[in-house]
């Protein structure tokens, strides 16, 4: 079946070239914001996943690698990862990773503590990151928040290509955050609608 | 005429990321709200190709009568 791709289909560029320039300036981690708040402010206005569904660059990303470059082994989900205590489990470990990444940018701005050149990998692994900071005309807390963004930024995809080369191309979504987040405020804003009859092959507006 | 077999999305396991939805040959799958990916019975043909896509293992293949 051949047809036109439409332009958001090719934005799964958009994961290699933020970690790409993340390598040579730090600051343009703060460019991952917009991967956190527009499907937050979609879910929240819409009422919808059109950010998982269509715009997630990750998860295109993740689809070439695993389904058209076979770099998967499209083995079933294992079922403790996709059970919800999992799902949110990951959602909480993941905002309390967050909150403590903001704290340390606190304590740099206020100037307790110094600007720490280094990326750190699955909140463990310090791995030097100097080469990417150039200095800044900003406040250190900027390139703080920024090398700790980062971290998260690539920790989160190493984990996505992890789990998408050992069971699914798309296993990271089961257990997003973003994605349990948006499915949280979308669940909230159904509340008690019921799905439709999808028996007879009629359908509500989608998505 | 219908075909033996039909998908059925567990709600509990979706995670509505819409993959299955960019693989049905029929556009016989949705996502509603946010919430789940559901599918239109009478346009699925049972190919499976949504199954094997999920990450969420939500979806099976049911057969026709048993679970309608």
């Amino acid at each position: 079946m051949n047809r036109s791709k439409h332009w958001y289909e090719y934005l799964w560029i958009v994961t290699p070239v933020y970690l790409l320039l993340g390598f040579f300036n730090i600051l343009f981690a703060w460019l991952g914001m917009i991967f956190f708040c527009v499907p937050l402010i979609i879910a929240i206005a819409t009422g919808n996943k059109t950010y998982c569904n269509r715009y997630c660059d990750r998860g295109q990303f993740l689809t070439l690698l695993g389904g058209r470059l076979r770099l998967s082994r499209n083995r079933p989900t294992p079922n403790w990862m996709r059970s919800r205590w999992f799902r949110y489990g990951f959602l909480v470990f993941f905002l309390v990773m967050f909150l403590q990444m903001l704290w340390v940018t606190y304590l740099v701005g206020a100037g307790a503590q110094s600007l720490g050149q280094s990326v750190k990998l699955f909140w463990t692994f310090r791995v030097p990151w100097h080469w990417a900071y150039h200095g800044t005309l900003l406040a250190p807390w900027v390139a703080q928040f920024a090398f700790g963004f980062y971290s998260m930024m690539l920790t989160s995809n190493l984990i996505g290509w992890i789990v998408m080369a050992l069971y699914k191309p798309r296993t990271w979504c089961v257990f997003c955050p973003m994605g349990t987040m948006t499915q949280l405020i979308c669940k909230a804003k159904a509340g008690g609608a019921q799905l439709p009859c999808t028996a007879c092959g009629e359908k509500e507006a989608q998505t | 005429m219908l075909s033996k077999k039909f998908a059925q999305v567990d709600r509990d396991f979706c995670v509505a990321c819409g993959s299955c939805v960019k693989v049905c040959p029929r556009e016989a799958i949705f996502v509603w709200r946010g919430v789940t990916a559901a599918v239109e019975a009478l346009r699925c043909v049972g190919c499976g190709k949504c199954a094997r896509e999920c990450p969420a293992g939500a979806i099976t293949l049911e057969e026709r009568g048993a679970a309608q």
